[in-house]
């Protein structure tokens, strides 16, 4: 695929000048005195482990269809971790939470992998929302019984059924795009995680005014805006990944880039809830994979849908 | 730390599983440890732990470098591990762990002598001072006198409050299978024990000096 191509080349000499302006920042920075600040060790980290995303993604399509469920279901597994380990368990949930990682998982994108849609959209919320709580009945342990069940199906909710919609897109017929699914992957990403870097800066350069300052006090309006509305700009100017117009491709980044904010919000809310900075250390800079995911978390299943409403 | 007496298959052996047994805990807990008390140095140390599952020795020794890991053997109950002969090979020839006997009406061997001849054979310990997996609410049972025993006879091996974070809901008692969880270890400042100091105080001491490791004491120190 040639698209592909570009892409990457695209994100190379993005990530190419991302490293050597921090490089550059941090050789002058070091000249003036000998400890770097923070924040400039966070952004050289942060940068560094860009590379390696982009590196596993591009790992990943290389192998197509199951490279991506593979790459994918192994985010689902990283961020289920990272949510468990902060919800309240108790003795008699073991053999549930076991089930969560080798039953759920692994079925959740089998389904995708021999595309078996019907069951697929609904495994999740009929099946397992009402098996968890049967057998957590069975197991005999009553106490806290509605928050320990309503914490499992929402970690599940969130980190398997959500983010497995990214892979998803690759089992959409649409017509005129056959065997371009990875394109459609490609884009979302692209947008979405491009509006969260596109909200960090705008926020670092004009923020004043914040959105939700009792949930996260890094997330301002100017932020919001800016970033929103250049990572559609920047959507609509990559609508040729998709089967999108310009203006189809700017409209449906904008959808991702909202729906990726909640993510964000919502991950940020649950954060400060438990009393932690981040889920987790997996991404050197980032934190855990849930705080790299959230955004996709909340974008992937909207965008996933609009586009199997208005163009399949 | 070669084994007096070992055959070369059977060190060969042991070294693969300590190998598979740090990555399995790895893969599965994503372990860090977190150096807050001192820093991993090469000095011979015993590393004291809470204790709630068994996976507790492994998650402690897998956050240790190569080097120290290969030479730190865990006190374990020999009444538990020499129960069966499947029990007895594991703690004996794969998970290398210098095994005493806790009931001390009927033992034969004194665990203080066995713990001791370890150390001078150079090996670094890791003991759980409680004694047994602590199965209460409470976060940490009374400890044994035997910590205050080797602080005792040995002044000069750094004694290491370890807190293990999650493991017991990892692999609670019973269960065979580990549910992935996030682990970390914090490791404290070494307890010395002080001149004129006696057993109780030192106990109560040493315990103390663990429990400040634990998330709860962590965050109200954190929130001041």
């Amino acid at each position: 695929m040639v698209e592909a191509a570009w892409l990457f080349l695209g994100l190379l000499a993005v990530l190419t000048g991302a490293s050597a302006i921090a490089t550059a920042l941090s050789w002058k920075s070091r000249r003036k005195g000998d400890v770097l600040p923070d924040a400039l060790a966070n952004l050289n980290s942060r940068i560094k482990a860009w590379w390696i995303m982009v590196g596993a993604i591009s790992a990943a399509f290389f192998f197509g269809k199951g490279g991506v469920i593979l790459l994918f279901a192994f985010v689902s597994f990283a961020a289920l971790r990272e949510y468990v380990t902060l919800t309240h368990t108790r003795r008699g949930d073991h053999w549930i939470l076991i089930g969560m990682f080798l039953v759920i998982i692994p079925v959740q994108y089998y389904l995708l992998w021999i595309e078996w849609y019907g069951l697929f959209a609904i495994f999740v919320p009929v099946y397992c929302f009402l098996a968890m709580p049967a057998l957590t009945a069975i197991s005999g342990d009553t106490a806290r019984f509605l928050e320990r069940v309503s914490e499992q199906q929402w970690g599940i909710m969130l980190s398997v059924y959500c983010i497995s919609h990214v892979p998803a897109l690759l089992t959409l017929a649409i017509p005129g795009f056959a065997g371009k699914g990875l394109l459609l992957i490609a884009f979302l990403i692209t947008t979405v995680q491009g509006s969260d870097v596109l909200q960090y800066v705008f926020g670092k350069l004009f923020g004043r005014h914040k959105v939700a300052p009792k949930v996260s006090p890094s997330k301002t309006w100017e932020g919001l805006i800016g970033g929103i509305a250049s990572a559609s700009l920047l959507g609509a100017a990559l609508y040729w990944l998709t089967p999108f117009t310009p203006v189809q491709a700017g409209l449906m980044a904008a959808l991702a880039c909202i729906m990726g904010f909640f993510g964000g919000l919502v991950a940020s809310a649950i954060k400060r809830d438990r009393g932690v900075k981040d889920w987790g250390h997996m991404i050197e800079g980032h934190g855990g994979m849930l705080d790299r995911a959230d955004s996709l978390v909340f974008a992937a299943p909207v965008f996933f849908h609009f586009v199997r409403y208005f163009w399949t | 730390m070669d084994k007096p007496g070992e055959t070369f298959g059977k060190h060969v052996t042991r070294r693969a599983a300590a190998m598979v047994l740090a990555g399995l805990s790895r893969a599965i807990t994503g372990v860090r440890p977190i150096w807050q008390g001192c820093a991993p140095a090469g000095r011979q140390r015993i590393y004291f732990a809470n204790h709630a599952s068994h996976g507790d020795f492994i998650l402690l020794s897998t956050c240790l470098p190569p080097k120290e890991r290969a030479r730190t053997r865990a006190v374990a109950g020999a009444d538990y591990w020499r129960k069966n002969r499947v029990r007895h090979i594991l703690a004996r020839d794969l998970l290398n762990t210098v095994l005493v006997e806790r009931n001390w009406v009927e033992r034969a061997e004194d665990p203080m002598v066995i713990m001791l001849g370890a150390l001078a054979e150079g090996h670094s310990l890791i003991i759980f001072p409680e004694g047994t997996r602590n199965m209460t609410e409470e976060p940490l049972l009374r400890f044994r006198s035997g910590i205050y025993n080797l602080a005792l006879a040995r002044p000069d091996v750094e004694l290491v409050p370890c807190w293990i974070e999650n493991m017991s809901r990892v692999l609670p008692k019973g269960a065979f299978l580990p549910v992935p969880l996030l682990c970390r270890v914090v490791f404290g400042t070494p307890v010395q024990l002080e001149p004129e100091e006696d057993r109780h105080a030192f106990l109560a001491r040493a315990r103390d000096a663990l429990l400040a490791l634990s998330p709860e004491q962590q965050r109200a120190l954190d929130h001041g």
